[in-house]
Parts: structure tokens; sequence; C-alpha cells
């Protein structure tokens, strides 16, 4: 570094490098100092010389007056004539002969606007009021300068060699062992990372992939649950859910109008199942209604996935000695309901399902809870309830420690008679089953409050980008 | 088949070229309802966690949740029908364990105050309201009586009384005379007659409420059965049961002051909030039913309104009830729910006049039926589907405390149990196991694990599935959620196809137009997705591997889902290269090999959807075939 122009290098580096940083370098020390003064412009300067241009316009007036076209000439003339006329200084007589006069109207005037700018410029701008020096600044005949200034001293490692910081390491500093002698510029820790350019998973089907998991880690048997198709038999009737049952209305159900019937049925079961709705048997009074092929035929967008554990079921059922079984789904369901924030026309139905010799209402109580821990729910209760092909049914409430109560949190029970019998099964043979939605945990779990930012087109994007990985248990 | 996505929409846009904007998605109709916005949403969350949990998990389970009904009951009346007083706590615990629901605790002013606003509530009562959730399939607890008398003998303070139906003390009772003209509309009708009940506001206003209960339940909306009461001091028998043309029908309705015809009557009540909703029952018949005295005084026109001469009043001390029905055993049901429910207000409590019911071929019933059916089980068979271990006896008092009156016969471990009339949701063994349950407690019952060992296996559909949406991730593309049922257009004018080449289902039903068709390709959701987050930055890179649905004749229900791969890119430059490049890792990942003849390979298409030039089809050969079983 050069002798001269020392102070110069010294101030660029200052002022470009943070002042805040040099310090920890501890080579120098600099203190800011500003200061704040008055300046003329170079209009001011003119007036400061030469008087103002008001001044000006006045002197420029001989008695007998001067014709207003040989003053607008001067280059001062036109703000100097206004302003002298808002003075009264002079006068404009229009109707003189030989086109418009100006006259002075006064004998002598006193140029305040250059005793002002001579004040500032012999530096005893303090002379004058805030009000005045605004004033002129307006009229762009003064300035407000700030002076920046440094203060610099050594620093506690001050060295008149300055060697320049790395900002990255670099393959040949590593292969010469140069990084050893080098000095490196400070990371900024405290700005966020580079966001990456990556793909993501949908919240919904992350929790999808949990729940799945959950059941495969209990033994559970993914059942076939890819047909939105459904038969009314199949959704309700094998379930023995009567036929004039409100679920079965156009107001809750989707029908089909093409392919409006479902066409082929397990005959000897379909009659069967018909016997136990309209007669009873297999132990049960039935509902005692004329049962109709041709209401069980109608095609529908299945209402729940238990029309697939119904034909699960059936198959089983259809085996040469019954074999126990553990089956469950998540997969979607239609209701044709009203929407709101929390409910569409679609969503997805979790359920389980176990048959086997001699299962009671205990067992079932406890895989759920087994189930539930799973989630991270732990205290549970149940509350008798009502389902149509579940005798007993409960509803599953948990402890809610942030509510302070109990929330619902799923619907269970114990298959009918009337629906496992009909289907060929034996009769020692129970089956439990439960079911949820995989909307509501997840909207709990990713806090969303409108179920379309969750589902559907109208997805918030960002949300799907943000959303964290999905830990039920914790 | 997956596609190379240049969309092009409709005509119009087809001068667009290579260079321009691929994203412009105009075609596609802009979302009606706009974002709740980003701030709105993240300021609420905490506050919406708390109001989520209040319902936490939507109930799937059909037939509970939608159906249950609600009855609202004056809590002083309750609590003294119940013989104490219980804190609000309490109550709502009994409620669970019973198997109902304490849905709200209100008022009729808070309730006006609500629905109507603070001024229209200033004069109305403020006296405590319970609204109490009901098992749809217990009619017997739809009212404060039923309520009440269910709660008592559950706690053991009340024996379930008996029913009895009983002869007229003049020897003639009232005959229902059925004509051959209602089989054409309303086939079926039971009767049954209070005698000497005493009313009093609140007695009165629960028996009207307890019909509006079982009609919007049991009876369908009336469409089932309906209930007509009638002031029987007003009118004589014999009554008939006809139907006739409704203009020759006339009479004057409840609360009318003059008489209409029923064709009148049907125009006059188009535009009642609550009666329009029965008038399609009978709409479109020839014939309408009516209820005639044997001074031609009309009683009922079933089921729409009741005539004004008979109606029932606080005066009233003999009540003729009538049910007319499409279904005969609801119509028992229900007929049995109305006097066993009200027959305790009558001079001798939870007595019954029977009425005689003739049918057009001249068969005689005697109505109601109030029949007590016994059933013989084992305590054995409820311990064992329970999972408890409780005597023959605690059983049968178990049983009793749910109006099932019970007892050990001796020969074993037999129990006979005895079902009331107003116990209809008893069918099957398993109805009574779940009432002995009810009484143990379920919390009380031990929680064990069932011994069944099986080996989990998943579907393996499915788990191609999940294991390739790992990987589509994995290289950069976002997972979209779709809608599986969406309008015509989606899937037909939108992408430039003609509806009858889709092989789409259709929906019969849909309220509105988003609910049309199943989706037949997962292009449309996506192409949605995109035109929703515009104001995200680009590349956009989107996927969704789910199920489409299709027209299948070879299928019982004749149609079948099929699992597609849809991806698409959203940029300022097209990117073919891009999808290109997702196809060829999807196949590296299915190992399958570019080849032509053994593996897969594109080749250009021609496609109404994708912009001309810019379209290609995947052709795949099937030997060796992939290890996907479907189709992508």
């Amino acid at each position: 570094m050069a002798d001269t122009g020392v102070a110069e290098t010294l101030l660029r580096w200052v002022e470009k490098a943070d002042v805040c940083l040099l310090p920890a370098v501890q080579v120098i020390s600099a203190e800011l100092r500003s200061s704040k003064h008055w300046e003329l412009t170079g209009e001011g300067t003119e007036i400061a010389e030469q008087g103002s241009h008001e001044a000006r316009v006045f002197s420029s007036i001989p008695l007998e007056g001067l014709a207003q076209s040989e003053l607008m000439k001067l280059s001062f003339g036109k703000i100097g004539f206004s302003k002298a006329m808002s003075n009264k200084w002079i006068r404009v007589d229009k109707a003189h002969e030989g086109g418009p006069r100006i006259f002075r109207t006064v004998e002598n005037i006193e140029d305040q606007v250059r005793e002002k700018l001579l004040l500032v410029q012999r530096g005893n701008s303090c002379e004058l009021e805030e009000k005045e020096k605004n004033e002129l600044k307006k009229r762009r005949l003064l300035s407000e300068v700030t002076v920046k200034s440094y203060w610099i001293t050594k620093g506690s490692s001050f060295s008149t060699t300055v060697t320049k910081q790395e900002t990255e390491l670099t393959p040949e500093m590593i292969a010469t062992g140069s990084w050893k002698e080098k000095t490196f510029k400070p990371y900024n820790f405290e700005a966020m990372g580079v966001a990456l350019d990556c793909g993501h998973l949908h919240p919904l089907m992350k929790v999808r992939t949990q729940f799945r998991q959950i059941f495969l880690e209990m033994g559970f048997t993914e059942m076939p649950t890819n047909n939105f198709i459904e038969s009314s038999f199949w959704n309700f009737d094998s379930l023995f859910q009567p036929q004039q049952h409100p679920a079965r209305d156009q107001h809750d159900t989707f029908f089909l109008s093409d392919p409006a019937l479902a066409h082929e049925f397990p005959q000897d079961y379909l009659q069967r199942v018909k016997r136990v709705h309209s007669e009873g048997g297999f132990g049960s009074q039935g509902y005692k209604y004329d049962w109709k092929t041709e209401e069980a035929q109608k095609n529908i967008l299945r209402t729940h996935t238990t029309a697939v554990s119904a034909r699960m079921l059936y198959k089983v059922a259809q085996q040469e000695k019954f074999t126990p079984v553990k089956y469950f789904s998540i997969d979607r369901v239609f209701r044709n309901e009203t929407l709101d924030a929390t409910h569409l026309a679609e969503f997805h139905q979790i359920e389980g399902v176990v048959a086997d010799y001699g299962l009671t209402l205990g067992d079932l109580m406890g895989v759920l809870h087994q189930f539930f821990t799973k989630l991270g729910i732990t205290k549970l209760r149940f509350k008798p309830a009502y389902n149509p092909y579940t005798e007993p049914s409960m509803e599953v409430f948990s402890y809610h420690e942030g509510l302070k109560k109990w929330v619902e949190v799923g619907n269970s029970g114990v298959f009918r008679p009337e629906m496992l019998l009909p289907m060929g099964l034996p009769e020692d043979v129970s089956v439990i089953a439960w079911g949820l939605s995989l909307e509501r945990p997840t909207m709990i779990k990713y806090g969303i409050n409108n179920i379309r930012e969750l589902v559907g087109h109208k997805v918030n994007l960002q949300m799907v980008y943000d959303s964290p990985i999905c830990r039920l248990d914790s | 088949m997956l596609r190379t996505l240049m969309p092009r929409g409709k005509p119009g846009h087809e001068e667009l070229s290579a260079g321009d904007d691929v994203g412009d998605l105009s075609f596609i109709q802009p979302v009606s309802n706009g974002w709740t916005s980003q701030s709105g949403v993240k300021g609420t969350v905490s506050g919406s966690y708390n109001r989520l949990v209040g319902s936490f998990f939507i109930v799937c389970w059909r037939g509970l949740a939608a159906n249950m009904p609600t009855v609202g009951v004056r809590r002083e009346l309750l609590f003294k029908a119940l013989g104490r007083a219980y804190t609000d706590e309490e109550f709502d615990e009994l409620c669970f364990e019973y198997g109902l629901e304490l849905d709200e605790i209100t008022s009729e002013k808070e309730i006006i105050s609500r629905e109507q606003g603070d001024s229209k509530a200033a004069g109305a009562s403020d006296v405590i309201l319970y609204k109490i959730d009901v098992p749809a399939n217990r009619y017997d607890l739809l009212c404060l009586e039923g309520l009440a008398r269910g709660l008592q003998v559950f706690k053991n303070k009340l024996e379930a009384p008996r029913y009895r139906r009983v002869r007229p003390v003049s020897g003639e009772s009232q005959k229902l005379i059925i004509t051959k003209e209602t089989e054409a509309v309303r086939r079926h009708a039971v009767a049954a007659v209070l005698r000497n009940i005493t009313f009093t506001q609140e007695r009165y206003d629960s028996f009207i409420e307890l019909q509006e209960k079982l009609h919007q339940n049991v009876c369908r909306k009336r469409s089932l059965v309906a209930i007509g009461t009638h002031d029987l001091d007003t009118i004589s028998g014999p009554f008939t049961y006809t139907a006739k043309p409704p203009g020759d029908i006339s009479f004057k309705p409840l609360n009318q002051s003059q008489e209409f015809t029923a064709t009148q009557l049907m125009s006059l009540y188009k535009t009642d909030s609550h009666l329009r909703h029965y008038l399609h029952i009978i709409e479109d018949k020839p014939v309408y039913p009516v209820i005639y005295d044997s001074n031609g005084i009309v009683l009922s026109m079933p089921p729409i309104i009741n005539g004004d001469h008979s109606k029932i009043t606080l005066k009233t001390r003999n009540v003729f009830i009538e049910c007319t029905a499409t279904d005969l055993n609801k119509a028992k049901i229900v007929l049995d729910m109305m006097v066993t429910m009200f027959s305790e207000y009558c001079l001798q409590p939870f007595t019954v006049e029977e009425a005689e019911v003739v049918y057009p071929d001249g068969k005689a019933c005697i109505y109601p039926e109030l029949a007590y059916r016994k059933e013989k089980l084992s305590s054995e068979f409820i311990n064992r589907k329970v999972g408890i271990n409780e005597s023959t006896e605690k059983i049968a008092q178990l049983l009793t405390r749910m109006c099932l009156r019970s007892r050990a016969t001796g020969v074993g471990d037999e129990i006979e149990v005895e079902i009331p009339p107003t116990r209809s949701d008893v069918i099957h063994a398993c109805d009574i196991m779940e009432d002995a349950a009810i009484a143990y407690g379920f919390n009380n019952i031990i929680r064990t694990t069932p011994h069944t060992y099986t080996v989990a296996n998943q579907f393996p559909l499915n788990k191609l599935t999940e294991l390739l949406r790992q990987d589509l991730a994995a290289a950069g593309f976002t997972e979209a959620l779709n809608f599986a049922l969406c309008s015509q257009e989606d899937i037909a004018d939108k992408l430039g196809k003609k509806i009858s080449e889709t092989r789409a289902v259709h929906i019969s039903n849909p309220k509105t137009a988003e609910f049309q068709v199943a989706r037949t390709t997962l292009l449309p959701g996506l192409l949605k997705t995109i035109a929703a987050n515009r104001k995200m930055p680009l590349p956009l890179k989107l996927f969704e591997i789910s199920d489409v649905v299709l027209k299948d004749e070879t299928k019982d229900v004749g149609a079948r889902n099929s699992r597609r791969f849809c991806a698409i890119y959203y940029n300022k430059s097209p990117g073919f290269e891009v999808i290109h490049g997702l196809l060829d890792r999807t196949m590296q990942l299915l190992e399958v090999k570019s080849a032509r003849g053994d593996g897969y390979h594109i080749q250009a298409a021609d496609d109404n959807t994708f912009f001309p030039g810019r379209c290609a089809e995947i052709r795949a050969s099937r030997s060796p075939p992939p290890r996907c079983n479907q189709p992508l």
C-alpha cells in the first residue's frame, strides 16, 4: 500500500466493509462521526453576489418605467418580476401606450434574501431561524449538507500490512496447504439457507402412509378397495341396512345413471339377504318389509369402504375352512352431502376389521386401545351407539388434554349376525371393526382450517411444500 | 397412459407457439371461490385446532351421526321426572353411560336469539333446555316421558311399567274400516284410543313433539307412516279410511277458518315451510287418502293434514289415534310408541283402549298390538360375547335395568328375556347382549388382546403406488390430490374431447355440476391445481397417482377403477424434455428398458388435448411384462 492516499484507502475500506465487522478484525477501529451544515446552491451564490432576482428587477427599472417585454428579456426577468410584484415594489400599467409598462412603486428596497444568503456564506447560518432556512431551501438557494467522517485509531491487532480475507475454501488451498496461513471471512449464520428445489409428498398421503404402516405393524392385510362404484346390495343390503334407511336417500348418496344397475350377484346369498331383511331368520326378527332386488341393484358411489369389507368377508365365508383374518383399508368414499369447511363430497375412510372365533367386546376395546396408542392417543373410553350393521356399537372417545374433555375419535362395533350368517360364516365367528376418517386427523396434525386447502385443486401448494414429516405418535 | 403435457385447450388457443407461455390456462374455468388468505389461515391455526378437536375425526360409519335425532327437554321437568337434580356434568356422564349425548344446554331465548337475533328473543323463556341426541333406533327415548322412564329404570329407581291393552268399558271398541280404494295410495292403517287422559300444557307439547319426532325418523318424513290424533268426543265412529279423487275431498283443515278441496290444499301448502315437504308423497296419485267419521266429518287427509274439527286441545280427555302407512310393521311400531309413552297420563296409567281395524277383505285386527315377546338365551352367551364373567342372576338384573324384564329360569344358565313393545329395536340376541354390556358399563369391561395370528400383506397395487410416489417426489415432483368427481366439461369439452368417448360413469343426482361424473383422467385435476396456484414461483412440477373410473361391462357393477399416474410441468418455457425425463426415470424405476420391441418408447401422436406436434404416446411391449400389474 503506497503512502499516499492512505487516508483515502482507509476511507474506502471503512465505507465498503461493514463498519461493525472491522472491530472484529481488530486492525483498526473506526468511529463514525457525522455533522451537518448549510451551503449555498449555485443559484444562491449568484444571488449573494448580485442580489436577488426581484432586487435586480427593481434596480433595472428606470424612473420612466420599462416595457414589460423588455424586462422579460433579462435572465432574471420572469422570476424577479412576480416576486417584486408580490413584494409590491413595482406595478404594471397595462393600458400604457406601446404595451404594458412597469414602474417602480417604492423608492428604496431592502434585499433580505441576499442579506440572509450572505449570512450563510459567511458561516453565520445559525443567526437565521430554521423557518427562514427551510424557505430558502425550498427556493433551492440553500442546501443542507451532511459530512460523514470516521475517527480512526489503531485496533488491538494493528498491522501495516493487510491480508485480503478469503470467502471460500478452494481445492487449491487444501492441496497447497495455503489455507493454514489464510484468514477466512466469517459466515453470516443469521441468514437462512438456500431454498432447495425439491419434490414433496401431499400431507394427507403422508398421514395415509402412517396409518397404513400402523395397520401393517399390527398384522392387518390391506383390502383391495379400488372400486369406487358399488351396488346398493354390497354397500347397504349385505350390511343389513334396510332399504328405507335414510342413508339410502337421494340426499345422502350419489346414484349412477350410467351404468345405473349392477347385474351379477351371488344368487343364493342374495336370497338369504332378502330373507333376513324381509322375514328374519338366523335368530333375527328381520325388518319385516318388502325387500326389492331392484333397489339392491342400484349402482352408487360407495358411501363407505365397509362395502369392500362385506365383499371380503363373503369371500372368507366361501372358503372351505374358515381362517381368521385381519383386514384394513384406507380409501375414498362419497356422500351427497351439504359441503362446508370440514365436509366434502368425498373423503378417505380408514377401516379395520378382525374376524375370528370367539372375539369379545373386550377384544374390540383392546384392539382399539392398541391402534390408538400408536396414534399417540392412550386415554380412551367408549360410549354405546347405534349403527345398523354393528351390535354392540361403540363410539370411541379420547381425552383431549388441551380441551380438558372427551372428544370423539372413531366409531366401532361387532358386525351383526344378520350380516355375517347369510354370508355363510360359522356361527361362533365374531367380526369386530372400526372406522374413522383420514382428513380430520390430518387437518388437526397440520393445523388446516378449511378442508379445501388440503384436498382438491384449491390446495395451497405452499402448505404442501412446507408440511413437516408425519409422526402420529409424537 | 402417461402423456407429455402441452395443454392446448379449445380452439382459439391453437395459435400458441412453442415459445409461448404454456401456462396460459385461461381455458380452465376460474375457481369460483377465492383463496382464503394465507394470513387468515396462519392467524387462526391455534384457534382452529381447538375448534376442530371438538368434533375431531369425522365419523365415517353411516347411520349414527347424521341421523341421530335430538330431543329437547326442559331441565326442571326432566329432573322432576327423574326424582332428583343433577349437575350438568353428572347428567352428561349419565347420558354417556346410557348411550345418549347431552348435545347442548340452552334455552328457548338463546335459540331464538341465535337464529333470529336478540330483539326477537326479548320475551322468550329462559328456562334451561337440554338438547339430547338419541340413537336413531330408540324411538322410545324421543320424548321426556320415555327418556325419564328409561333412565329411571336404568338407575333401578323404577320398574318398567307393563303396558296393557284393554277393552272399552262400554264393550264396544272404536272401529276403523279400510276401503279398497286405499290400495292405490296408502293401504295400511292402525288405531287406538287413549281414554281419560289428562293433558297439561307440558304434556300436550310433548305429545305433539313426539309425533313430529316419529314423523321425521321411523316414519321417514311421513312417507312410511303418518300419525293423526283426534279428540274422540268431537267425532263418532265407526270411522272409514278411504281414498278419493282430490276434487271430491273437502274439509276445514287444521288451523284454517274455511273449507278447502284437497286440490286447493295442495296448492295452498306449496308455500308452507313445513307441509310442502310431504306433498310429493301423494301429489301424483289419482286418489288421496282420507278418514271420515260416521257423520262424514273429515278426521284427516294423511299424510298431509288433519281436520280442524277433531283437533285435540288441553281439555281433550279421550284421544283417537290413527296411523296410516305404506309399511304395516312400522305403523304398528309407531302406534305402540304413541300409546306407551302417553298412556302414563290416563286415568288408569299404562292402559290403552283397543280399536278394531277392518280390512277390505273383511278381516279384522285389534290394535295396538303392544306385543311382549319372550326370548331365551344363556348367560354364557352374553359373558362370551361381551368378555365378562357374571352370574346368570346378575345378567338378568342387568337386562331388567334396560327395560328388558329378565329372569333366570333355573334351567342351567338360561335367562328368559321379555322384550316390551317399546323396544322394537331388539330384533336379535345380539341386541340383548348389547343391552347387558351397556348396563354392565362399557368402560368396566376389561380390554383384552385377541389371539388372532395373521401375517400382513399389502395390496400389490397400493404397494407399488406407495413406492413409486416416494421416488417421484425424490425426482423433484410434488404430489397433488384431486377429487375423483368432477363435471362433464372437465373431462370432455375442456380437454377437447367428446363426453361420449370418455367411458365415464354418470351420476344421476348431483347437487352441483362438480359431481356429474367420476373422472376418467387425472389431467384436469392437475391443470386445475395449477390454475389455483398461479401465485406460486415457477416452475410447478406436479404429479398424482390415483384411481380413475371407467365403464367396464365385464364387471358386476359395470365399471372399474383404473390406477393412473399423471405428471405436469408448468413453466415459462414448455420443457417437454423435463416431462420426458420424468418418464425415463419412472421407467427406470419400474425396470422397463428404453427400446423398441422389448421395452418402451415414445412416438408422436395426435390428441385434441395437446398442442399439435407436441404430443407423444408411450408404447411399452409386454414381454417381459413390467412388474406393475396395471398399465400406467
